[in-house]
């Protein structure tokens, strides 16, 4: 772990007792004294506070909005042209061969692009970025900013509290707040399922803000191992997992993150890599799957058809317990003959075949402001 | 009570014994919520794999800690996987089973020595 790099609050997770692990090269606070299952309750209960600094955040800027966003769009199938100014959207870098390098959130901020990438991939996707933006558009990844994540039906009021202008913003909206002294972007969206906000701020007033966060009603440390869960029964990808450079997002059941323009037939279709293999009719398809059982079905567990088929129909991508379903959950890839919701297939744990039910996702509603 | 290196506890009770996790290993592994026990009956070699623990973060192996047939299965833990976090070495017991080679229960620890060996 002495290699690990470290975020801006890496102190604090320490003093607030973490357990700290190393993830994606760095080493982050996995779970708190309150445990996984304590902690995934309280975000979804009250509110939840996450440190993802060791994502990348990158500005993209250049002549003008069009200028960032029609070079933007030759990496990404997402509107980019058509984002509103303090807009921001859900998307993907794909590769030649259609499959997904790492997936993104981006957002408007004037004539600037924001860009929020996995920790893992954010290497290579700034090299990316950079050899095929520049010199039109800047590259600048902000290395002295940190991230943190507040999640959970308290959110809005322990923000609030802060900057009232908070309240107003909607599911995916960013804006730049003040948060007791301190400027920050904030966009309200998150990784749980849950209303919440991500915040950018500055790397030295990251620990003075996240301790001003911590002190308002309700809002606990949360570590990765609920982060983990939370975004499960969301029904949302981990990238590396449930998506990566041999999945279309087509594959991915991604398609409603490819708006229509970007599609064939739409004004600015394709121009993106691997444009004609990215959205093509699928032969499999990643699914939810709620095992019938209490055995969770973990990443790796290989699904049939039959309780005796030898050619299995599909694998889990990404499985455990669900502590607010109250069972376990998974998701993975099944053929597209087997992926309609309610498909009855089989689970292989441990040798044994368990019965398990093609559902859909959220497991649990989700809860955005709209 | 004696203890192993794989962090089970044992326990005699009417000539047979009690078997459990220890505090340290249900702390280690976090929320439980699935276990798998063995059938009443069976017969166990030391280091078999009797009985599967998932808890939130993974799943883990028990295994058998000594040579000897499988009497009885705490059923409650099935049904509520919780009660190993909540108790792990009194009402969290997994199975009890009988010993055919008393020889085996004298490699095992005492508390003083698994205390020494989990610091």
């Amino acid at each position: 772990m002495s290699d690990d790099l470290r975020t801006p609050l890496y102190d604090l997770h320490v003093e607030l007792g973490a357990k700290m692990v190393p993830f994606a090269g760095y080493a982050m606070p996995v779970q708190y004294p309150m445990g996984v299952m304590g902690e995934h309750n309280h975000t979804r209960d009250a509110a939840g506070l996450f440190d993802v600094s060791h994502m990348g955040q990158v500005i993209l800027s250049g002549a003008s909005w069009d200028a960032v966003a029609q070079a933007f769009e030759t990496l990404v199938p997402q509107d980019v042209l058509g984002l509103g100014d303090g807009r921001q959207r859900y998307g993907f870098f794909t590769n030649d061969a259609g499959g997904i390098e790492d997936d993104l959130m981006f957002a408007r901020r004037g004539d600037d692009l924001l860009v929020v990438v996995n920790a893992a991939c954010k290497g290579a996707d700034i090299a990316r970025m950079k050899v095929a933006l520049a010199p039109a558009v800047t590259v600048t990844e902000l290395a002295d900013r940190a991230l943190v994540a507040v999640q959970g039906p308290g959110a809005e009021a322990a923000v609030a509290a802060l900057d009232a202008r908070a309240a107003d913003m909607r599911f995916m909206d960013v804006a730049d707040l003040t948060l007791d002294g301190v400027d920050v972007w904030a966009s309200r969206s998150g990784y749980t399922g849950e209303d919440g906000y991500e915040i950018s701020v500055p790397a030295t007033q990251a620990e003075a803000l996240v301790r001003t966060l911590l002190a308002q009603d309700g809002v606990a440390p949360i570590g990765l191992g609920a982060r983990d869960s939370l975004r499960l029964e969301a029904g949302l990808c981990l990238y590396g997992h449930d998506i990566d450079t041999t999945t279309t997002p087509a594959e991915g059941a991604l398609m409603w993150a490819v708006q229509k323009v970007r599609r064939p037939g739409g004004d600015r279709a394709g121009g993106f890599p691997g444009a004609d293999k990215a959205l093509e009719t699928p032969a499999r398809k990643r699914v939810g799957l709620l095992p019938e059982g209490r055995a969770p079905m973990r990443e790796g567990v290989a699904i049939y058809d039959s309780e005796t088929a030898t050619d299995p129909v599909g694998h889990v991508t990404s499985g455990g317990f669900g502590p607010t379903v109250g069972g376990p959950v998974a998701m993975g890839y099944v053929n597209v003959e087997h992926a309609e919701t309610g498909t009855p297939l089989w689970g292989e744990v441990r040798g044994k075949r368990m019965p398990v039910q093609v559902a859909a996702m959220p497991f649990v509603p989700a809860n955005f402001k709209r | 009570m004696k203890f192993t290196e794989e962090h089970e506890w044992l326990r005699e009770e009417d000539g047979e014994m009690v078997v459990g996790i220890t505090i340290h290993a249900a702390e280690q592994l976090g929320d439980v919520v699935f276990v798998e026990l063995p059938e009443v009956g069976t017969t166990v070699s030391k280091d078999d794999e009797i009985v599967v623990i998932e808890s939130v973060k993974a799943a883990s192996d028990i295994l058998a800690p000594v040579d000897g047939e499988i009497t009885e299965v705490n059923e409650t833990l099935v049904d509520n996987p919780g009660k190993v976090n909540d108790d792990p070495q009194g009402e969290a017991w997994f199975f009890k089973m009988t010993v055919s080679d008393p020889s085996q229960l004298e490699e095992l620890m005492d508390e003083a020595t698994y205390q020494k060996f989990i610091a």
